[in-house]
């Protein structure tokens, strides 16, 4: 099979608008999470994090739009053209164009938005940013909950194994709307403080808004100097419940042993596990449970929600970038929020950031659904 | 030589008709969706409680996968590695916008958890892996229309690299008052191959 990387990437967020600064902002400890005043998204204040929106938008006229464009469109072709900046590829009929988000231009839905509602429509984000860039091949959307960001690195590798591109490029992002703080509201889920990933007194989720990009090749002259191989992949369904997670991690457990079936490796060469971690009661016991069946209780893991809020169909894109800054820089940073373990099973959370020799990393991702996705990478030097 | 996949059987349901490998296997009156796709899952003995609580999308793919899933004959002994990849044009809209409608009003605002799951389009792969106990590979995708290369593309590479050891796939739509549902089955036996031009030309059947 032919060999994949994840090569050049971008992060659009809270905590900054390049890999490079939101990686040293979460060596030094800062925590985008904050109390969110802006009625536009909810009627009453709420802990998540947010890009603020001059900002946003003073950064976003470098790209010089000569029309609207909605927020998470400027996020993403914020990220995007970073990302393909760097990567110096000629976007020619080899190169693909994944996007992954949950729910898009939700906000299109409120009769106060200034954009029709049919802009709700994924396939139109899909054409808006592949037109934009020129991109030869129809954009691929991928909207699968909150496992869509790391699903869509795997679904990238697909393409790319199966000839039908030599690159593609995947972005990711979603909204901090009033649509999803209200659904996460009503389940009870959402946190009334920063939130504490696998800790005694975790009270639930953080939202954040973030839009990350990333290129998956084959040619390795298109690598930039952090790229990782994939080493394997897999998503695996728990068949359990809707809206919870199975109470023995079944999905998760099969989709870390599928993938690690596939790397042909064992699981303790894996030197650490960037989790889910959302800080529910239910995801990180589930979590707890799945890596102590696969005998990973003593890697070291973090989450890393605790800094920038679950950022949905981003999460698991902008968590695989961080875990490639991790093993280039050799370091693991400590999982926001964490301080007394509050699952039934051992953990071995990164209570600070160290240094440390790390090669290989293992992303995971659970959500509504019953979906979960495991991904193994490794670093090239 | 590669193994040449070949699709098993498929079904639509469309029109307030449900068809089996293009034999109306549920002939119903034209009626509107709801009443329809409840009177045909009883009819087609679709003998599960929760399939009346779920959305109109969820209804909609899970009656065509348990109509090829029950037809498929699959042993209840041992497990079946069965993927789904799913497509449509309009996401979870349908519920997106009753969900939307229980915000909009300050004065009124019931957003209801039951609804609110609903608003992705991967719940209903997620009812279909539970009602047949498939821990398999999901993927949701989007486009504008049915397309067939996507859903070709993925199926193979899951059964090449034995992720997978059939591969339920193809569209599901539910937008206003319109809806289809087209699904498949891939696997190593069955007399139609498996490539895009018959997956597209079983989709126009």
């Amino acid at each position: 099979m032919t060999k994949c990387y994840v090569s050049y990437h971008n992060i659009t967020s809270s905590l900054g608008f390049d890999s490079a600064t939101v990686f040293e902002n979460l060596k030094q400890g800062k925590r985008a999470i904050q109390s969110v005043d802006e009625p536009f998204r909810f009627y009453k204040p709420f802990f998540g994090a947010v890009i603020p929106t001059e900002i946003l938008n003073s950064a976003f006229q470098i790209l010089t739009p000569n029309k609207d464009f909605t927020r998470l469109e400027k996020m993403l072709l914020l990220s995007l053209s970073e990302t393909i900046k760097a990567s110096g590829i000629d976007i020619s009929d080899r190169v693909g164009l994944i996007i992954s988000t949950t729910k898009g231009n939700i906000d299109v839905l409120d009769t106060q938005s200034q954009f029709p509602q049919e802009r709700g429509y994924l396939s139109d984000l899909g054409k808006i940013i592949q037109n934009y860039y020129g991109f030869k091949n129809e954009a691929i959307v991928i909207s699968n909950a909150c496992v869509s960001g790391i699903l869509s690195v795997a679904i990238a590798k697909r393409y790319i194994q199966e000839g039908i591109y030599d690159q593609v490029f995947v972005v990711a992002g979603d909204l901090v709307s009033d649509f999803v703080i209200s659904g996460f509201n009503s389940f009870h889920a959402l946190s009334d403080g920063p939130s504490k990933p696998y800790d005694a007194n975790r009270k639930g989720i953080n939202l954040g808004e973030v839009a990350a990009s990333v290129l998956v090749t084959s040619n390795k002259k298109n690598l930039s100097e952090d790229a990782v191989e994939i080493l394997g992949e897999a998503s695996c369904n728990d068949a359990n419940h809707i809206s919870g997670p199975s109470r023995t991690g079944e999905g998760l457990y099969r989709s870390v042993k599928s993938a690690l079936a596939e790397a042909n490796i064992d699981y303790n060469t894996i030197d650490y596990i960037s989790a889910h971690g959302t800080a529910t009661l239910f995801n990180d016991e589930m979590e707890a449970i799945a890596f102590n069946r696969l005998g990973l209780e003593q890697t070291p893991l973090h989450s890393l929600k605790g800094y920038f809020g679950h950022t949905l169909g981003a999460s698991g894109l902008l968590e695989t970038i961080i875990g490639m800054q991790s093993l280039h820089h050799n370091t693991l940073i400590a999982s926001a929020g964490f301080e007394t373990l509050g699952v039934t099973k051992p953990l071995n959370i990164i209570t600070e950031t160290t240094s440390k020799k790390v090669r290989t990393f293992l992303k995971t991702a659970s959500g509504f659904g019953g979906c979960n996705t495991a991904a193994l990478f490794r670093a090239l030097s | 030589m590669e193994q040449p996949y070949r699709i098993s059987s498929y079904c639509h349901i469309k029109n307030s008709s449900v068809f089996l490998d293009g034999k109306d296997v549920n002939a119903s009156p034209i009626q509107e969706f709801s009443t329809f796709i409840k009177s045909a899952a009883k009819q087609l003995e679709t003998n599960y409680p929760k399939f009346y609580k779920m959305d109109n999308l969820s209804k909609l793919a899970f009656l065509a996968a348990d109509v090829l899933l029950k037809n498929a004959d699959l042993s209840s002994d041992n497990e079946h590695n069965i993927a789904i990849i799913l497509s449509n044009k309009a996401s979870s809209l349908d519920t997106d916008r009753t969900y939307q409608a229980s915000i909009a009003d300050p004065e009124k605002f019931f957003p209801s958890p039951s609804v609110f799951v609903y608003t992705l389009p991967n719940i209903c792969m997620g009812e279909i892996s539970i009602k047949h106990q498939l821990h398999s590979e999901n993927c949701f995708f989007i486009f504008d229309r049915f397309n067939a290369d996507p859903l070709w593309i993925n199926a193979q590479s899951l059964l090449k690299r034995k992720k997978a050891e059939k591969v339920l796939c193809g569209w599901v739509e539910f937008d206003d008052k319109n809806y289809e549902a087209f699904l498949y089955l891939v696997e190593e036996n069955g007399i139609i191959a498996h490539s895009p031009n018959e997956i597209k030309r079983l989709y126009k059947t």
